[in-house]
């Protein structure tokens, strides 16, 4: 019954948005199909021109079955292999989103653990950390590219640099906070078993700190798409969903970029619902009791 | 007393005997000992035997302050116009002063001032000493082994070309900031504000809306950049319009969760005061809200800039941060575009720097404000 109660107005919202989105189709299309009529002296009733509208090839705005129906032919109907596939775009932007994501997790969580044990670091590169992301990092992906390009390194590390960028900094700020999290009398109970620092660390910190590095990682991992997504457009649209979209736009194929839109948006979900699962068994197995 | 010194400054006592073997400093320099070299080296020792003194941490961090940073500015000088000549000693010597630097952060970071101002002003100074040696890693490694300009250029030349290229630095961040992020950012907030009210005054709307609003801030929204541009043109209409989609949904999330943050005995006083939605809106819960609301906004602040620069990648007028990134970039003017950068990297920590300062003029009444 609460699970009803929750999806009606969820459904609903998205029904609204679907009539919207029809309706801002008709807007959006019709002067382009007027003068498409008028020069070819076609009269149509009001019903077929309403057709026309969702039907155009390059439309400015494509109607939602149009995208529906591209997303399943490229996704579906094609070989994995196939330059149009969008299995095979995504898999290349997942990639380097993956190694990105694991070289931004390992580093966030090696700087938070330095920064929780050394004090000099906490004091001296905490802030930095944090500036750094004030900083529109997303702005040196085309010279990343095109550097190490210019000295032979082409593919997927480049790319996966940038999503490291991206990465790294929630996972170091939520494992900085996960393993201050133990409380005092826990930190003096362990004092009182006559536990070393490393004792401290792997028994008490570092379980403490798990549910803040999923919570962390679930943001890092969505940072790490979009990075490897802005990392493909100046590589010349190669290959990627990124790439994808740079065609579409060269070519004005605008269905094509809505359908590469979806499938970033497919992966996005896919890799935070992942991430989300291992967190929830890694905690089970550690004892958690579902909240 | 061997055993009392601190690991850095043994290291760099043993680097400095290292660098004594690798001499000279400037290989195609023909005297071997000069006066400098001299300099440079009873600095690098003061430094490292200032924790053997016993001096007061005052006074021994303004010795290490000046070893370290003497011994570098005289190394960095020692090297200009010998770019990649710089012998083993010259990088034996800038380990050393880098260590000198990192007892100084650790002695910075052990004081416990009395006064406020100090501390404050020694919070400033940890981080201010570690930015600018890497600023000075960075120029020694880059002048010392003569990496090639393209790959990275010295932070001394890119100061030099920012300083040269001011008139264009302003023209594109007119272009970018104060036409495209501020008309993008001020649409999205204030639309994703709006929204939230209704949402928080709708319940229905709010169930609805905010597992939506959950899942969309996990997409990669920057990917509309170029539909954007298809429809509204290459001038900042469409990067405006990208940046508006991009803090829309922050705000909403963040503007719904900081309306119920407000407790319930508040409102049950607001109630006993007969006050009505407005007034409990205005009164109560907006200000208590504000804490997510300046979250919200500070968050936006670096997502504006990034959606701005992002979509000037995907066309515009031959002005703009993201223009001159992409296009110099291409004419392989790596300097120009760290420049670029580095307006860039000013004017988002101006933007997030500015929003702090109103957070705590606004949410003066806070704990995390309050300082208790």
């Amino acid at each position: 019954m609460t699970a009803l109660r929750n999806t009606i107005p969820v459904l609903t919202i998205l029904l609204a948005i679907v009539i919207g989105w029809y309706a801002l189709t008709y807007v959006m299309n019709a002067p382009f199909q007027r003068d498409l009529d008028r020069r070819g002296g076609v009269t149509s009733t009001a019903g077929e021109f309403f057709v026309k509208t969702m039907t155009q090839p390059k439309p400015t705005l494509p109607a939602p079955h149009q995208v529906a129906q591209n997303f399943f032919e490229n996704t579906f109907l094609r070989k994995v292999t196939s330059n149009r596939s969008l299995v095979y775009h995504a898999w290349v932007t997942l990639s380097a989103t993956l190694l990105g994501f694991a070289f931004g997790t390992a580093l966030g969580i090696a700087i938070a653990v330095g920064i929780v044990h050394v004090r000099t670091l906490d004091r001296s590169l905490m802030p930095w950390i944090i500036t750094s992301q004030t900083i529109p990092i997303l702005a040196l992906a085309p010279m990343i590219i095109v550097v190490l390009a210019a000295i032979g390194i082409v593919g997927l590390i480049p790319k996966a640099l940038i999503s490291t960028y991206l990465s790294f900094f929630p996972v170091a700020v939520g494992m900085v906070k996960g393993l201050r999290s133990p409380e005092l009398t826990h930190l003096d109970l362990m004092h009182t078993y006559h536990a070393s620092p490393a004792q401290v660390f792997w028994k008490l910190r570092v379980p403490a700190s798990v549910p803040f590095l999923f919570t962390s990682m679930k943001v890092a991992v969505a940072a790490s798409l979009v990075g490897a997504i802005v990392g493909e457009l100046p590589t010349g649209a190669v290959a990627g969903i990124g790439a994808k979209l740079l065609t579409g736009a060269y070519y004005s194929q605008t269905i094509d970029m809505f359908s590469a839109l979806v499938a970033g948006s497919v992966v996005a979900i896919l890799l935070v619902s992942l991430v989300g699962l291992a967190g929830r068994i890694v905690e089970r197995s550690m004892g958690a009791r579902p909240a | 007393m061997i055993a009392r010194m601190p690991w850095q400054s043994l290291t760099a006592l043993l680097l400095a005997a290292i660098a004594l073997f690798g001499l000279p400093i400037v290989a195609s320099d023909a005297s071997a000992v000069s006066a400098t070299t001299l300099v440079i080296f009873a600095l690098v020792l003061a430094g490292a035997a200032a924790p053997a003194l016993r001096l007061s941490a005052v006074a021994e961090a303004a010795l290490l302050f000046v070893a370290a940073h003497g011994a570098a500015w005289l190394l960095l000088a020692g090297v200009a116009g010998h770019e990649g000549d710089a012998g083993f000693a010259f990088f034996a010597l800038v380990a050393a002063c880098w260590l000198i630097a990192w007892r100084l952060v650790s002695v910075l970071s052990a004081m416990t001032p009395r006064s406020r101002q100090a501390g404050a002003a020694l919070r400033l100074l940890v981080p201010a000493i570690f930015g600018a040696w890497l600023l000075i890693l960075w120029e020694a490694i880059t002048r010392g082994a003569g990496i090639p300009f393209i790959l990275l250029p010295p932070p001394s030349a890119i100061g030099l070309r920012f300083a040269n290229s001011l008139p264009i630095l302003a023209a594109d961040v007119n272009q970018t900031i104060f036409k495209s992020v501020v008309a993008g950012y001020a649409i999205g907030c204030g639309a994703g504000f709006a929204v939230a009210i209704l949402a928080d005054r709708f319940l229905f709307l709010r169930r609805g809306l905010m597992p939506i609003g959950n899942m969309v801030s996990a997409l990669p929204i920057i990917g509309v950049a170029p539909i954007m541009v298809m429809w509204f043109g290459f001038d900042w209409h469409s990067k405006a319009a990208v940046v508006a989609i991009m803090t829309f949904f922050p705000m909403l999330v963040n503007t719904v969760a900081g309306l119920s943050a407000s407790g319930a005995m508040e409102r049950d006083l607001m109630r006993t005061y007969a006050a009505g939605y407005t007034q409990t809106l205005v009164k109560l819960r907006l200000p208590a809200a504000a804490p997510f609301i300046f979250n919200a906004l500070k968050i936006n602040s670096t997502l504006a800039l990034i959606g701005a620069i992002v979509a000037e990648f995907f066309g515009t007028p031959v002005v703009g941060m993201g223009f001159r990134i992409s296009t110099e970039v291409g004419r392989m003017n790596v300097d120009m575009v760290w420049a670029e950068i580095a307006a860039a990297a000013l004017a988002g920590s101006i933007f997030y720097g500015v929003l702090a300062l109103i957070e705590r003029a606004v949410t003066f009444w806070h704990p995390s404000v309050r300082g208790g």
